[in-house]
């Protein structure tokens, strides 16, 4: 029978960046809000945080945070509230198809 | 567009597609007389262009420079063993006619640059980009936007997989959003390494090039709902699939077709993006003379394990930190597959104060070339 369990928000990496965490596809994180949810996956794999935040620490153009199917420019950005059982998806621009 | 209708030969060719209720003549007929331009006719060009040949859209344009190499026959269905060093549009045009007569191609032997992209798309109804780096995918993207015409767009990775509908006609008049509202700026170089470097399941491109074919089809016919606002991700190492929201970018303004080369951060004219080099030959040379040195492979273990110059293994993501690996008091060379990802460790070594690193021009694939043909290359 399935309880209802409490599960942590969870970060799915895509493929390119999971060389900067051990090849795991996804982080749990009892981050609150997405900057909190990133800053609490940068600070575990220190290779990634170059990659996802600059210099000032705002998320990277090249990078869309999704919270379930909503980017969160729509919603209000890296404040946008995460709950238990949330899904963030980190979307990276990939270019592969002809080579 | 020229009005042709379909002949018997043509109605008892398509006659699964006629009877489906909502396609009908009517959609058949929309996909004789509709022009299509796919960009590349690789590993998501293959299925895309077999697809849409087979399912009768009447001019099919092939964008592709390329010849067939045996590395590419692990996806591109379009080939075979004897089409090796054969150009790719040319052996595409000449498989699709053997697979349908009734359609006609054109094919555009060059590369897709920003001084011919607009006239070649000006002869198209629809675009499918099957193309494999930032700066032609971000040059498709906005000659689609100057031109008007829509983008079917995917894209793949290892084991993942992209598609969505850019730039297509909205009720209201106004276009859907393009590439440049979902990735307005592209990641800078090396993050995100080609399939060429980053390697590609060889099925991959068949699930996601015939999905990019269906859509397609689908905006040519007007039959159900195109994937225009959305983007699909398919992941097949977990086998989960995810649609989520695009959403136009107010910021977004494409105006005139730019240098994408510099957009994406490639120099390859620039003094300071350049490295130290040392040959093959330079190298086999120091190796007879017993010099002082130190060989670092910055490849993944994988490769190390198909061909290796017994150079120490410190894959590029961890060279930043593992930085006491490294000699300071002698010449260090750094070598990868091709020479590309090994310069890119050397820029980044070169932030943090090293300055006696060689990159290893043409990588291991050189030496296997030039100093060592017994080598497996790959």
């Amino acid at each position: 029978m399935h309880s209802i369990i409490k599960k942590m928000a969870q970060i799915i990496i895509p493929t390119p960046l999971r060389k900067f965490t051990n090849n795991e596809s996804t982080f749990d994180t009892k981050g609150t809000t997405v900057k909190e949810a990133i800053a609490d996956l940068a600070n575990t794999h220190s290779g990634l945080a170059k990659h996802l935040l600059d210099e000032q620490n705002n998320i990277r153009s090249f990078i869309r945070i999704y919270v379930g199917d909503e980017d969160i420019n729509s919603l209000q950005k890296d404040a946008t509230a995460i709950a238990d059982n949330t899904v963030v998806s980190i979307i990276p621009a990939i270019a592969g198809g002809s080579q | 567009m020229s009005e042709n209708k379909l002949s018997p030969a043509e109605l008892a060719r398509y006659s699964r597609h006629i009877i489906i209720p909502e396609f009908g003549r009517e959609g058949q007929e929309k996909l004789k007389n509709a022009r299509v331009l796919v960009i590349g006719s690789g590993g998501l060009g293959s299925p895309l262009l077999l697809y849409l040949a087979a399912a009768g859209v009447g001019h099919l344009g092939i964008v592709d420079f390329d010849v067939v190499d045996d590395s590419n026959l692990q996806r591109q269905v379009l080939f075979t063993v004897d089409n090796v060093g054969e150009s790719k549009a040319q052996t595409a045009k000449k498989r699709l006619l053997a697979l349908n007569p009734h359609i006609n191609i054109t094919v555009h032997e060059t590369m897709f640059t920003k001084d011919n992209a607009l006239d070649i798309i000006k002869d198209y109804d629809v675009v499918a980009d099957g193309t494999d780096n930032f700066p032609t995918r971000y040059l498709v993207n906005d000659a689609c936007v100057l031109t008007g015409k829509t983008n079917v767009y995917a894209s793949i990775y290892r084991f993942e997989g992209q598609v969505s509908v850019f730039n297509y006609p909205l009720e209201n008049g106004e276009r859907g959003p393009n590439y440049r509202d979902l990735f307005p700026a592209p990641p800078p170089p090396g993050l995100v390494p080609s399939c060429a470097e980053g390697g590609v399941l060889g099925v991959l491109p068949g699930i996601i090039g015939s999905m990019q074919a269906s859509e397609v089809i689908k905006v040519i016919t007007g039959v159900g709902e195109p994937l225009a606002g959305r983007l699909f991700l398919f992941d097949a190492a977990s086998f989960t699939t995810r649609v989520l929201k695009v959403a136009k970018n107010p910021e977004t303004n494409i105006t005139e077709l730019i240098n994408y080369e510099q957009f994406c951060g490639i120099f390859p004219d620039k003094k300071e993006n350049t490295v130290k080099e040392i040959t093959v030959q330079e190298l086999e040379s120091m190796v007879n003379l017993k010099e002082d040195f130190q060989l670092i492979d910055v490849r993944e273990p994988y490769e190390y394990d198909i061909a290796n110059l017994e150079g120490e293994l410190i894959p590029l993501a961890q060279v930043a930190t593992s930085t006491s690996k490294i000699a300071k008091d002698k010449k260090v060379i750094v070598h990868c597959r091709s020479g590309k990802r090994s310069a890119d460790a050397i820029r980044e070594l070169e932030q943090l104060g090293f300055d006696n690193l060689y990159n290893l021009k043409g990588g291991i694939l050189a030496y296997a070339k030039e100093i060592d043909t017994s080598m497996p290359t790959y």
